[in-house]
């Protein structure tokens, strides 16, 4: 613990800084890249595929079968070639068994219908197919996208009467935008599904992004709205201080935050597979980590590249940079 | 120590409710869970159309989304609703749905209001009677000048009118008849039977619709259930129009006929014009059905009927084995956040092992309160949010402690530190949960389906993590600031000042405190330290060290 508080104290008294605002450009660089990156390779291998609760898919109804479990259909459906998604298996009526797979061609259609048929021993007529809607549909994206438009105008209104600046909600929704875009992007880059399980899991990067970088900006407000004119630190100096000092905070939040989502992707890929837990955890691992950064290096750092120039804080950093009189010792 | 009161009043409150619920045998001690982990029912809708017709793909979805407002209307469940090829509505609910809650996703809704042109009783069928049919050709003899004019009855109406059977109403297509032609039908308890003019009000315009007990004629209180309509500019307009119209006219022309599914429901007398387009529906309702009508109304009419083809049992699609694992990944990362949270804070990190202790258990009786009372069932994807929500919860007491620290290591006492700690945590964690709690909100209101329960499920963790800092871990804190083991800044109590550097930083360095509080009083303290003479500076660091050292 010692060392640890020691880094907590020199942290706090400013003897010792992390340079999180004069070398911005090198954390934007990485955050850019990072995002750049996420967009084009997932646009290079054509774009995210989307879980048959989006896009709809194929259904077959095993009727009357000798056994009905779900487990011969879980095993039929992923030995078949060329499917992709987790078939989604339930029995209905306590003497069918219902598989919903994604959105197969004629030919698959047969070739799955008489498999299970062999699988489950019973007649191909048992067997029948259809086709099912999309559980997500339009009508949930839509009204999601409309509540996050809502939202997103509605926190920019309360975070900008609360700092009492609007530069503070910019540089808090860049932030968000990086969070929300890498995250996506590992979904897009690892070719993964995007179902509504990990939909779930960026709406919960969204609120934890903005709670974060508030924290981290509530210490900045406090930090610099002690500066006066006669301020003996710059802007910046001030703000990279404020930064500095949550920074014990920040990582053991993090950390304390990273823990439980670690264990649940570590259970939910390593135990079971892809499924809703790993869709959900994965969301939140990476977004928590990105949130985290993004707070730190492009949040804070942005929010004085905004504000420096105003003419109030360009004379703080003037007289900062005065000698001092060297009879000043006492201060 | 009143904030530990009234933490227990929210506790026993909740408890209570609980326990309310269970003795009545509407509830239980474990919260209900959602149609991923547990199965439910699966009901497949047939659309009810006449033979020529078909069922384009936008109804469908249409008919998809309504359905999916009106179950959500019901409560915070997660249905899931689907179609399946390309004809039929499949709702799978969890549970097993009553026959309101069918009767909620399943009929059409459709309102008309129409002007009464002729009423009669209705008389019993006699057996093997063929339902009449209103033959084509049934145009006017002279146009109608209006909805009420009398010249809409033509012979083939009239002999419809006088053979009608109530019983084969909906087999004869009432809910599908044609809007701009005269309607032969029956009131919905089968008792009367009307002859009425072409729809002069449709449902399509109503805004909004809430049920609630009927005023009587002196501003009383009824024990009388209906239904409140609220309509659009276009809507207020045709009533009005409709009414000046009725109130001039004798008899039964006189009433103005609430068609519900093609099914008259009032038909009540227009005694004055209604101006305001606020009308309200009443008739034989109970609570139950007024509700459940509010609910149609507000959403929309189905653009077809529907009927009930099949409802049958499912299983989970996830099952308990994920619950489990789920669970199980929830036990190892709370031991992993308690072992760190001990390993940076010492005996302070028990304070955050009792606070996360508190606010699981807040959360668990909150979310059995309201799977009890408001149908909230958990997912498995709502089982994830509260594992994640261990760790943002734990940030409150984090932002907290290093504040504590933070006063400490400014020279403070530790009493004083943590009141001052926690004036400036609290609006800091006040912020950030208020940004938390107004996406939980706005998505609650706004979106639909799943993701409407997992708002639900992050507005719920929201207030808890706000409840248990405000409530339980500050009191606690100022309690503990004041036994011995922490003020005296136990090595073990992860509150020394002496390893947070706040001793030797006292030591004849008159550095101000880089973090300031109040700022028009701390300048003056700080001017008053620069005029200090010698003597009295060594006199306020005997004093320092002394306090260190306490």
């Amino acid at each position: 613990m010692s060392r640890f508080t020691q880094f907590g104290n020199s942290l706090y008294t400013g003897e010792r800084s992390f340079d999180f605002v004069g070398n911005r450009i090198r954390w934007y660089l990485i955050g850019g890249v990072l995002v750049v990156l996420a967009i084009a390779i997932t646009l290079l291998r054509g774009g995210f595929s989307f879980g048959i609760e989006f896009s709809g898919g194929s259904e077959f109804r095993v009727s009357n079968p000798a056994a009905v479990v779900e487990q011969t259909a879980i095993d039929t459906v992923e030995s078949e070639a060329g499917l992709e998604s987790n078939p989604r298996v339930s029995i209905v009526g306590g003497d069918s068994v219902r598989v919903q797979t994604e959105q197969l061609t004629d030919e698959q259609t047969t070739q799955l219908r008489q498999d299970l048929a062999d699988a489950y021993a019973v007649p191909l007529e048992s067997v029948t197919a259809s086709f099912v809607g999309a559980t997500w549909g339009q009508d949930i994206t839509r009204q999601a996208l409309i509540g996050l438009l809502v939202f997103l105008v509605l926190v920019s209104f309360v975070m900008a009467l609360y700092f009492r600046t609007w530069k503070m909600s910019i540089a808090a929704l860049t932030a968000l935008a990086h969070d929300l875009l890498i995250t996506a992007g590992v979904y897009g880059v690892l070719g993964y599904e995007i179902t509504p399980a990990a939909v779930i899991g960026f709406l919960t990067i969204l609120g934890y992004s903005l709670y974060d970088t508030v924290v981290v900006f509530d210490k900045v407000r406090e930090n610099t709205s002690q500066d006066g004119e006669e301020s003996s630190r710059t802007f910046a100096e001030s703000v990279n201080l404020a930064v500095n000092q949550t920074l014990v905070r920040s990582i053991n939040t993090s950390v304390v935050a990273v823990l439980p989502v670690g264990s649940i992707l570590f259970i939910g890929s390593l135990l079971l597979g892809a499924g809703t837990l790993r869709d959900i955890a994965l969301a939140l691992f990476i977004g928590m980590i990105a949130g985290t950064y993004s707070s730190i290096f492009i949040a804070a750092p942005l929010y004085v590249h905004l504000r420096e120039s105003e003419p109030e804080y360009k004379k703080q950093g003037r007289k900062a940079r005065e000698p001092r009189p060297a009879s000043g010792a006492v201060r | 120590m009143t904030r530990f009161i009234w933490l227990g009043v929210l506790f026993v409150l909740l408890i209570g409710g609980n326990a309310l619920a269970v003795l009545q045998g509407t509830g239980s001690w474990v919260p209900k869970l959602a149609l991923d982990l547990q199965g439910g029912t699966q009901i497949i809708l047939a659309p009810q159309v006449s033979e020529n017709q078909r069922v384009t793909e936008e109804q469908l979805n249409q008919a998809v989304s309504i359905i999916r407002q009106r179950v959500d209307a019901g409560g915070v469940a997660e249905a899931e609703v689907t179609t399946q090829g390309g004809a039929n509505i499949v709702v799978s609910i969890p549970g097993v749905p009553d026959q309101a809650t069918l009767e909620r996703i399943r009929s059409s809704a459709k309102l008309e209001f129409r002007a009464v042109l002729q009423a009669g009783i209705a008389v019993v069928a006699e057996e093997g009677e063929e339902a009449p049919v209103i033959s084509e050709d049934s145009a006017p003899l002279t146009a109608p000048s209006n909805p009420s004019d009398l010249a809409w009855i033509t012979p083939a109406i009239d002999s419809a009118y006088n053979q009608l059977s109530c019983e084969a109403l909906d087999e004869r297509g009432a809910n599908v008849a044609d809007p701009t032609q005269p309607l032969v039908t029956c009131s919905d308890d089968g008792a009367a039977k009307y002859i009425l003019g072409p729809v002069e009000v449709d449902g399509g315009t109503i805004t909004d619709a809430i049920s609630g007990l009927v005023p009587g004629p002196q501003g009383t209180v009824t024990s009388e259930w209906g239904v409140f309509l609220e309509f659009d500019s276009e809507g207020t307009q045709s009533f009005r129009t409709v009414t000046e119209r009725l109130i001039m006219l004798p008899g039964v022309q006189n009433q103005f006929a609430i068609v519900l599914d093609g099914k008259v429901i009032s038909a009540p007398r227009t005694l004055a014009a209604i101006t305001d387009g606020n009308p309200q529906i009443s008739g034989s309702f109970t609570q139950e059905s007024a509700t459940v009508l509010a609910d149609q109304l507000k959403f929309g009419a189905l653009p077809i009927g529907f009927a009930v083809q099949s409802s049958e049992t499912i299983t989970a699609t996830l099952g308990l084995t994920q619950l489990q694992s789920g669970l199980l990944a929830g036990a190892i990362g709370l031991i992993l956040v308690v072992l760190y949270s001990l390993i940076q804070y010492r005996m302070l990190g028990m304070v955050t092992v009792f606070s996360l202790i508190t606010a699981f258990t807040l959360s668990y009786f909150v979310i059995t309160y309201l799977s009890n009372t408001q149908g909230y069932r958990l997912s498995l994807a709502g089982v994830a949010g509260l594992i994640v929500a261990i760790g943002i919860t734990a940030d409150s007491f984090i932002v907290f402690f290093e504040r504590i620290r933070d006063e400490l290591r400014d020279g403070r006492n530790l009493e004083s530190s943590i009141a001052g700690a926690w004036r400036r945590a609290f609006r800091t964690i006040l912020a950030s949960d208020a940004v938390g709690f107004l996406a939980a909100a706005v998505l609650f209101i706004l979106a639909v389906g799943n993701v409407r329960g997992f708002a639900f499920t992050l507005g719920i963790t929201t207030i808890v993590d706000l409840i248990v800092v405000a409530l339980f871990t500050q009191p606690l804190m100022q309690v503990l600031g004041r036994t011995n083991f922490f003020a005296s800044g136990n090595k073990l109590s992860g509150l020394d000042p002496r390893a947070l550097g706040a001793v030797y930083r006292g030591r004849a360095r008159f550095r101000e405190p880089v973090d300031v509080g109040a700022t028009a009083m701390k300048k003056s303290a700080r001017e008053a330290k620069r005029r200090q003479t010698i003597a009295e500076r060594k006199a306020q660091e005997e004093a320092g060290l002394l306090e260190g050292k306490n």
